[in-house]
């Protein structure tokens, strides 16, 4: 997959489909392609937050700590974004992040990530939308 | 130390000064006889006298002589030679009297030189001994650069000295005087005149000097300054750059260099004015000749023969006169030298030779218990850091201290470990007063660490080691040409008053290891650097340093096997995606274009690889393989991506930490170039390189271009083969080509185990080939020991500093534990560090030191108070004084300080 194929995945997500292609061309080659085996875990709950991830193939599982261990509370696929709420809050992991296939995603590293969104103010709402919705689920 | 540097050479050089004054007076005699030769054989031989007629003969060097009460007295009769004969006996004589004066010549300057050097070496040598002596408060106020500038360079005239101290006035004084007295015999008062003129000049010129020689000792004073303000600077090179002080520290050099500079041109003023008198008074004197002694012949009361006699011997006057003012003025320029040296290695309380004596018997016995009596220990700005300290410390126990940071506990620990010197009150080892006690039963039956421990520039094992070297137990073998180079340094270390301590011998005995070193050296390294957990570390040196095959074969051959071992592995796990290996015939997509197409090692890839690339043989392949024009399209089309997507970033934006091909300012350039190419400009050779330098850098799963398809890659595997085939020899040191069964000398351990380049979607890469590697590394416990021991080899820099802070505590705590001692004291040895790493380490050690079967004791003073639970006595201190003592139970349950420092 090149950079092309990657910025058609990148503007399918929400967060990113007010900015150009030109910008999300950018901030694919800033970032890093990376891969992950069955059960291998993106990031975890406690961790510093120094990246979000775009799921590009695969599906990923989110964990939270529970009374009884870790407890399975989502999962989601290809053109997901995990990880961007401990960048944009600049707090640590809340939740732990495990690839349950073999996953391909772009790593987009913090300060990137932060550069690209708040040069659009599309995706600065759509920020605000996700985050709410996160935190109306969350509690 | 002596303080007249005259009284100090003659000393230590008495015999060899009376030696070589003989052999000058010796030498005299073959001199003068040269001298008067030349005269013998103009008049004879060569205008004829004695010879006018054909057939005469002279008398060939006739040795005869009168002597009162014997007679006349011949020993050789002489040979009657002819003239020419005579003329070729004569020439002949006087190269041989040439050949003499030059020997003569010869052998006293080299002696003078090998006196004075015997010389040099004594006194620097006694200096750095008075440095080992001087009591520890003494260290608090000096600069380590200015002793070491005053053994360096303030001592070194001294040696050229030494040699002319005695012989050179008495030469020097022995011709003015002969040419003096010649004089005097001509005419009483011409000679007196002469007299009178080179007392001036002995009397007011070295008087006039006088200033010069003050001046002369303010520039040693500002010089040895500056050496130690540049040490200073070195030294505190973190600080300058962390507090942007580097201006204030250049004006403050400035200011230093301004005062030398007007020291030194102030002393060239005064110089050259002496000089001037000096030529001036020596001019003088043959005015008053000619004036007066030309008024004396005229009037007739002198007679010309004598005037132009008195003239001559004056000639021989001056020489000698000016050369003996020199000498003065040296010596009283080296006077002063060596005094301010002698002054600044005087102290009081210097600690006495025969307690720093060498013992290599090993079995010295310290009494017990260690105790203290109204310790009284005072800090270096009048206060008092310890009160009235009563203690007893008995063998096996387990001692902890507690306090806060000046609370006294760590003084003393220092006053114990014979650190610092008690104001008061005695440190006492049984009966012994412990500060009497020679420093070879306290240095080894006390083990002391603390974070101020030093570490010297050498080998990470020179220093674990380096409290071990007492003395040389045993000698080394020499043999042959060695042995010969033994005997005359120990021969020369004696004449100079040095020790003859054989540097190479071994100055380790294994009895003074822990657990008596059962199982061997090595063995006790390696127990104690897993104490401190530094084993890892030194593992990591080691991986990462790289080795000559030709030293270590088997290494060398066990980390291939390795290699083969982690691919192997890797597959059984089915992690192989983790590195991507070189293969002979397969494009590594992981490298880039240019470590493709070389495929090889490089000892300096940046180097290397331009130079391979300026090669015609390089060009030539490029050229005639196409490959140049593929990678040439492929850097246009990577020129025109990323100058597309960087062409209106400012260029501090963080993406361009991303661009690792180009810089931000270059961005300008290529859009240039490439505007200029699309207007079918024909590329010069310079764009042509830039392009074709791009690509070099390309790695496809990185920058996902698209620009690098199958059949690119296959042509530059193929361009690769073609690369190495025909190899030339001068690029042959450049690159080393990879063979999955070769170990890469350029390349470092690590580099020949991995073999292939880390795939870096896989962010646990590095983690899990560790993992893998630690395992792998397991299984052959002889490699393992290979590499420590090459990790060990590895040089820790100057003060250690090539290793991180935490590494240095830990080597330092290993340099004690690794001596067998009665008593191990550690002061605050791990401060700053984690209380789960230092929980680890301190209960590690403890175990040990258990383990080690002679029942030491251990003090321990806590920088992390709850880690008292260790040991089981407690001492409790507040503000210098001990204020509780007693079991770990007591003092958590009753005493207060435990508590206050909890809370």
């Amino acid at each position: 997959m090149i950079l092309n194929d990657e910025v058609q995945m990148l503007r399918r997500v929400p967060l990113f489909s007010g900015i150009d292609a030109g910008k999300l061309k950018l901030l694919a080659f800033a970032s890093d392609r990376v891969s992950y085996r069955e059960g291998q875990e993106l990031f975890h709950q406690g961790d510093e937050g120094d990246a979000a991830y775009v799921v590009l193939s695969g599906v990923v599982d989110v964990y939270k700590e529970g009374p009884s261990g870790d407890e399975k509370i989502a999962s989601t696929g290809s053109c997901s974004v995990v990880g961007e709420i401990a960048i944009l809050c600049g707090t640590t992991r809340n939740a732990t992040v495990k690839a349950s296939t073999v996953v391909e995603a772009l790593r987009i590293r913090k300060d990137c990530f932060l550069k690209v969104l708040s040069s659009c103010p599309r995706s600065m709402a759509e920020t605000m939308r996700v985050m709410g919705e996160r935190l109306a689920t969350a509690h | 130390m002596e303080k007249s540097l005259a009284r100090y050479i003659w000393d230590h050089t008495r015999p060899q000064q009376l030696f070589i004054l003989l052999i000058v007076a010796l030498s005299m005699i073959p001199y003068y006889m040269a001298f008067d030769l030349p005269k013998q054989i103009v008049n004879g031989p060569i205008q004829g006298t004695g010879f006018e007629q054909p057939g005469n003969t002279q008398l060939f060097m006739p040795i005869a002589f009168d002597l009162p009460f014997f007679g006349h007295v011949e020993l050789f009769a002489g040979l009657p030679l002819e003239r020419m004969p005579s003329l070729l006996a004569l020439s002949l004589t006087f190269l041989v009297l040439v050949i003499i004066n030059g020997l003569f010549k010869y052998f006293i300057n080299t002696y003078k030189g090998r006196l004075g050097e015997r010389l040099l070496r004594r006194i620097r040598y006694e200096l750095v001994d008075r440095i080992l002596r001087f009591p520890p408060r003494y260290f608090k106020h000096i600069k380590a650069g200015e002793v070491s500038s005053m053994v360096k360079d303030e001592v070194e005239p001294l040696g050229g000295f030494t040699a002319d101290a005695f012989v050179q006035p008495a030469l020097l004084g022995g011709q003015a005087l002969t040419a003096l007295v010649f004089i005097f015999i001509q005419h009483f008062w011409l000679g007196f005149i002469a007299f009178a003129m080179a007392a001036i000049q002995v009397g007011i010129i070295p008087r006039m000097r006088r200033r010069l020689i003050e001046l002369g000792r303010e520039r040693q004073l500002t010089a040895r300054q500056l050496a130690g303000r540049v040490a200073e600077i070195v030294d505190g090179i973190g600080t300058i750059h962390a507090y942007d002080t580097s201006n204030y520290e250049r004006a403050d050099i400035a200011a230093r260099l301004g005062r030398i500079f007007k020291i030194r041109y102030d002393i060239y003023q005064w110089k050259f004015l002496v000089k001037f008198l000096n030529n001036f008074l020596a001019q003088l004197t043959p005015f008053l000749f000619y004036c007066i002694g030309g008024y004396l012949t005229i009037v007739g009361k002198l007679d010309v023969g004598q005037l132009v006699a008195v003239i001559n011997a004056y000639k021989e006057l001056p020489g000698p006169l000016k050369e003996l003012i020199d000498w003065e003025l040296v010596r009283q320029d080296v006077q002063v030298k060596y005094e301010q040296v002698v002054e600044q290695f005087e102290a009081d309380e210097m600690i006495a030779p025969e307690i720093q004596a060498i013992d290599a018997g090993n079995e010295p016995v310290l009494h017990h218990p260690l105790s203290t009596t109204n310790l009284l220990v005072d800090d270096d700005i009048g206060g008092r850091a310890l009160e009235h300290v009563t203690v007893k410390i008995a063998p096996g126990e387990t001692v902890a201290i507690i306090g806060t940071a000046a609370s006294g506990g760590d003084r003393l620990a220092e006053a114990l470990a014979r650190v610092v010197w008690p104001a008061g009150g005695k440190v006492t080892a049984g009966d012994d007063d412990l500060f009497a006690l020679p420093e070879a039963v306290t240095g080894r039956r006390i083990s002391y660490a603390s974070p101020e421990a030093y570490f010297f520039h050498g080998s990470l094992k020179d220093n674990l080691l380096y409290g071990l070297k007492h003395a040389p137990i045993e000698p080394a073998a020499y043999k042959g040409q060695a042995a010969d180079q033994r005997k005359w340094d120990v021969l020369e270390a004696r004449r100079s008053g040095n020790p003859d301590f054989d540097l190479n011998g071994n100055w380790i005995d294994l009895a003074t290891l822990n657990a008596n070193g059962k199982d061997g050296l090595f063995g006790a390294m390696m127990a104690v650097l897993d104490v401190v957990e530094l084993s890892d570390d030194v593992l990591q040196l080691a991986l990462h340093s790289s080795i000559a095959v030709n030293n270590d074969p088997d290494v060398a051959a066990q980390i291939v096997e390795m290699r083969h071992d982690l691919r192997e592995e890797l597959d059984r796990r089915d992690l192989n995606n983790l590195i991507v290996p070189f293969r002979d015939n397969e494009y590594n997509t992981e490298a880039p274009v240019a470590e493709n197409l070389f495929f090889g090692m490089m000892p300096d890839p940046k180097a290397s690889t331009k130079a391979i690339v300026k090669t015609p043989y390089f060009r030539n392949i490029m050229r005639e393989s196409g490959l140049g024009t593929a990678l040439f399209e492929m850097g246009k089309a990577i020129a025109e991506s990323t100058v597309e997507l960087f062409k209106d970033l400012p260029p501090d934006h963080p993406f361009f930490e991303q661009l690792t091909f180009m810089r931000a300012e270059e961005i300008p350039t290529y859009q240039h170039l490439l505007q200029k190419l699309r207007h079918n400009a024909a590329p010069s050779e310079e764009d042509r390189i830039a392009l074709i330098k791009l690509s070099f850098f390309y790695v496809e799963p990185r920058h996902r271009f698209g620009v690098l398809d199958e059949k690119l890659m296959r042509k530059i595997v193929e361009v690769r083969h073609q690369f190495h085939a025909n190899l030339p020899v001068e690029l042959q040191a450049h690159i080393e080509r990879y063979n999955p069964d070769a170990y890469l000398t350029s390349g470092t351990l690590v580099d020949n185990i991995v073999f292939g380049k880390l795939n870096h979607r896989f962010s646990d890469a590095i983690s899990k080939l560790r993992e893998i590697g630690g395992e792998l590394l397991a299984k052959r416990p002889e490699l393992y020991r290979a590499l420590m021991a090459l990790g060990l080899e590895s040089n820790i820099g100057a003060g250690g500093r090539r290793l991180n802070n935490l590494q240095r505590l830990k080597l330092g705590l290993a340099r004690a534990l690794i001596r067998r001692s009665d008593y191990y004291i550690f002061n605050r040895a791990f401060s700053g560090v984690d209380h789960h790493l230092q929980e680890h380490i301190v209960e590690a050690a403890l175990a040990f030191l258990a383990k080690s079967g002679d029942n030491p004791a251990v003090v321990w003073v806590l920088s992390n108070t709850p880690l008292a639970k260790h040991f089981k006595r407690v001492l409790a201190f507040d503000g210098g004084s001990l204020v509780e003592d007693g079991t770990y139970d007591t003092i958590v349950e009753s005493g207060t300080v435990y508590k206050q420092l909890i809370a």
